[in-house]
């Protein structure tokens, strides 16, 4: 029988299957943070258990933590007591933790791919929607709601549905200053907001086999933004190069045992998706959001389209996403001003999203108006971020670097973008007031942050390319 | 732990006309973070229900007075974005025991149904029914048949079956929770762990 990857590695972790429901599915990995966990914990000790598979599963706190001063105490209490409880929680139950003070501490799904957490073929959860990051290494990773949570640390098994097949599959190249971000959300200005519920897609072509791992990762993760369960990469020898020697990959003889395991990651030629999509990566130009969910987004040189087509309900909605937006059809969105700027997130906060960034404004300035949050995703990029003399780069251009977390992605911490301000984010969402009460956000590459950041709008990065 | 039993609700209900409402909707960032289950009501779509000064927003489905019972209509594509079941919680808190809508995002209906939730997801006709109904009848009454798998405007009689699980609906009519069921599988799970073979 012919199989699509997907299938070869859910199958394989299927424990039971209950007649006319879920499959009861195995889980290799399970990452948690502060914000979806200490319900599940409290649900463990309610039941008088421990957690069963301790050592699979990995912790660190980033939602809630600040990205200044993090050597002090956390001051805001409804802050702090979340990431203690995660300590807690942590080492009552054996579980390794990231804490604040260890170096690799970082936004979840950044610091567990650089530790070698997170391994192809493997069954990854984690109580967060952008879970679907880890497809990049060719393993099932998605989102989970603590329920499923505390199932996973009672029985290290899930019960889900097995979602349907979807291949998305990219060909040509990639313009210049075009990059992933771009890819995935042209992809999803296309099939919209919730185009990809009930699938787990796989990307193929000969565009994601160019992309680097973090290139993949970044689209991975916003797979979620179109609803699929998650999204998946064939392994391939830049996959198994970026693992080798990580803390926790495996190593020697083990390393040679799970290649060949690995080797096997690949949908049979013949495999049947339920859908199969194909783009060509040569349409692509980099990309902007202007309404209210990432599918909202367009070419950045394009007008805004207007919903007088949509059926009444979808215009309802669309209405109102520009009205928040405070934006019009028609209208360009070239040399709209704008406030703020955020490098970062589990979408662009790694080291080459850092690269693309100072790269950019090497040379430049940052706008006097703007106010630019660069928070890298992890202790490990902040470091690397040093190593390579980034931050020269950046405190010349007029920029400085925060401490690593999620930040302004979900505003949890003091970083929210005030009421009514526009904001260019590198990160995932636009959702209203995602990056804090009232706030507007545009969602775009870390290269088009950078040339917002240096002219104080939205600017196409193409014309002025170092 | 059991959930609290499903079987038949009859009810009046809230209707929210918008579509793609996200869990940042539902419960915005700023309300995550209490470490147990209770009190996420009050900020059932906070930043809609409520103006920046604090000040209840009359014109919201939740704060207008015609409005009542423990059905929640909305647009389709409902529970899309973050996958924080604080939203289900919310929803739960606030008094729902159903969501209908024409799609659900998955998640979302998984978090729901392991809160004692039931998502009933009708067509685009039925639900755009459901709206106009309630438009010109408030009070209008909803009856949602777990057994049947059946909702019924109660007004008009009309109805249109819908889909769960049958596992899921033999949990949510019993009262049952999937991790007593994962917990006593234990013997199997670890057959399973003896003869994988991958890291
Ligand atoms: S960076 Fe944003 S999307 Fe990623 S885990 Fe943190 S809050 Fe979620």
């Amino acid at each position: 029988m012919m199989q699509t990857l997907f299938d070869k590695i859910w199958d394989g972790h299927i424990v039971s299957s209950i007649k006319d429901g879920p499959d009861v599915l195995y889980i290799d990995r399970h990452l948690l943070h502060e914000v979806t966990s200490p319900q599940a914990f409290l649900g463990l000790d309610a039941r008088g258990i421990k957690a069963a598979r301790p050592g699979q599963s990995f912790a660190t706190c980033d939602h809630n933590v600040p990205t200044l001063n993090q050597e002090k105490p956390i001051e805001d209490p409804s802050c702090r007591i979340p990431v203690e409880k995660l300590a807690e929680n942590t080492a009552r139950h054996g579980i390794t933790h990231f804490g604040l003070n260890n170096p690799n501490q970082g936004v979840i799904h950044v610091m567990a791919p650089e530790q070698g957490i997170v391994l192809p073929g493997q069954t990854i959860v984690c109580g967060d929607s952008h879970t679907a990051t880890h497809g990049a290494f060719g393993s099932i990773a998605f989102g989970i709601g603590t329920s499923e949570v505390e199932m996973v640390l009672a029985s290290q098994c899930i019960m889900q549905p097995k979602p349907k097949k979807m291949l998305i599959s990219v060909e040509g190249v990639l313009g210049k200053g075009v990059t992933s971000k771009d890819l995935i959300l042209y992809v999803i200005s296309k099939i919209t907001a919730g185009g990809g519920t009930g699938y787990f897609i796989e990307y193929a072509g000969q565009t994601i086999r160019s992309l680097s791992m973090e290139a993949r990762m970044t689209l991975c993760n916003m797979s979620i933004e179109m609803g699929a369960r998650g999204g998946i990469i064939a392994p391939d020898e830049k996959t198994f190069e970026y693992l080798k020697g990580r803390p926790y990959a495996p190593k020697g003889a083990e390393w040679d045992q799970a290649m060949v395991y690995w080797k096997t990651l690949f949908s049979d030629e013949g495999a049947v998706f339920d859908k199969v999509l194909t783009f060509d990566a040569s349409e692509i130009t980099p990309m902007i959001t202007y309404g209210t969910n990432p599918g909202m987004g367009m070419k950045i040189g394009d007008s805004i389209p207007s919903g007088a087509n949509l059926a009444e309900s979808d215009r309802i909605s669309f209405e109102k996403a520009l009205k928040y937006m405070n934006l019009e059809s028609g209208q360009s969105l070239l040399g709209k001003k704008i406030q703020y700027v955020f490098l970062g997130s589990c979408t662009n906060g790694r080291i080459e999203d850092f690269r693309l960034f100072a790269g950019f404004v090497k040379g430049k300035q940052k706008h006097p108006d703007v106010v630019a949050w660069l928070v890298p995703g992890s202790g490990n990029v902040a470091r690397q971020i040093r190593e390579e003399g980034l931050d020269k780069i950046l405190t010349a251009a007029g920029f400085s670097l925060r401490q690593p977390g999620c930040s302004a992605c979900l505003a949890m911490n003091d970083d929210k973008v005030p009421s009514g301000m526009y904001a260019v984010s590198t990160s995932n969402r636009n959702f209203e007031g995602r990056q804090g009460p009232g706030s507007r956000t545009f969602l775009a590459s870390p290269l088009v942050a950078a040339a917002a950041a240096v002219t104080g709008q939205i600017t196409d990065p193409r014309n002025d390319l170092n | 732990m059991s959930l609290q039993k499903f079987t038949v609700i009859e009810s009046a209900v809230v209707p929210v006309q918008v579509e793609n409402i996200d869990t940042d909707q539902i419960i915005p960032a700023r309300f995550l973070k209490a470490t147990t289950r209770e009190g996420f009501g009050d900020n059932l779509f906070r930043d809609w229900r409520y103006d920046t000064q604090n000040k209840p927003v009359q014109s919201f489905p939740l704060n207008d007075a015609r409005y009542s019972g423990s059905i929640l209509v909305a647009g389709k594509n409902f529970g899309c974005g973050s996958s924080r079941e604080h939203a289900a919680w919310a929803i739960a808190g606030a008094g729902f025991r159903v969501v209908v809508s024409s799609f659900f995002a998955d998640i979302f209906k998984n978090n729901a149904l392991n809160n004692g939730i039931l998502p009933v997801q009708v067509s685009d006709a039925f639900l755009s029914k459901i709206f106009a109904l309630v438009a010109v009848k408030p009070k209008t009454k909803i009856r949602v048949d777990l057994e049947k798998c059946e909702i019924t405007l109660a007004e008009t009689g009309e109805k249109e079956s819908f889909e769960i699980n049958a596992y899921k609906r033999t949990c949510l009519l019993n009262g049952y929770d999937d991790i007593d069921y994962l917990i006593a599988m234990k013997d199997q799970i670890e057959a399973f762990e003896a003869k994988k073979t991958w890291v």
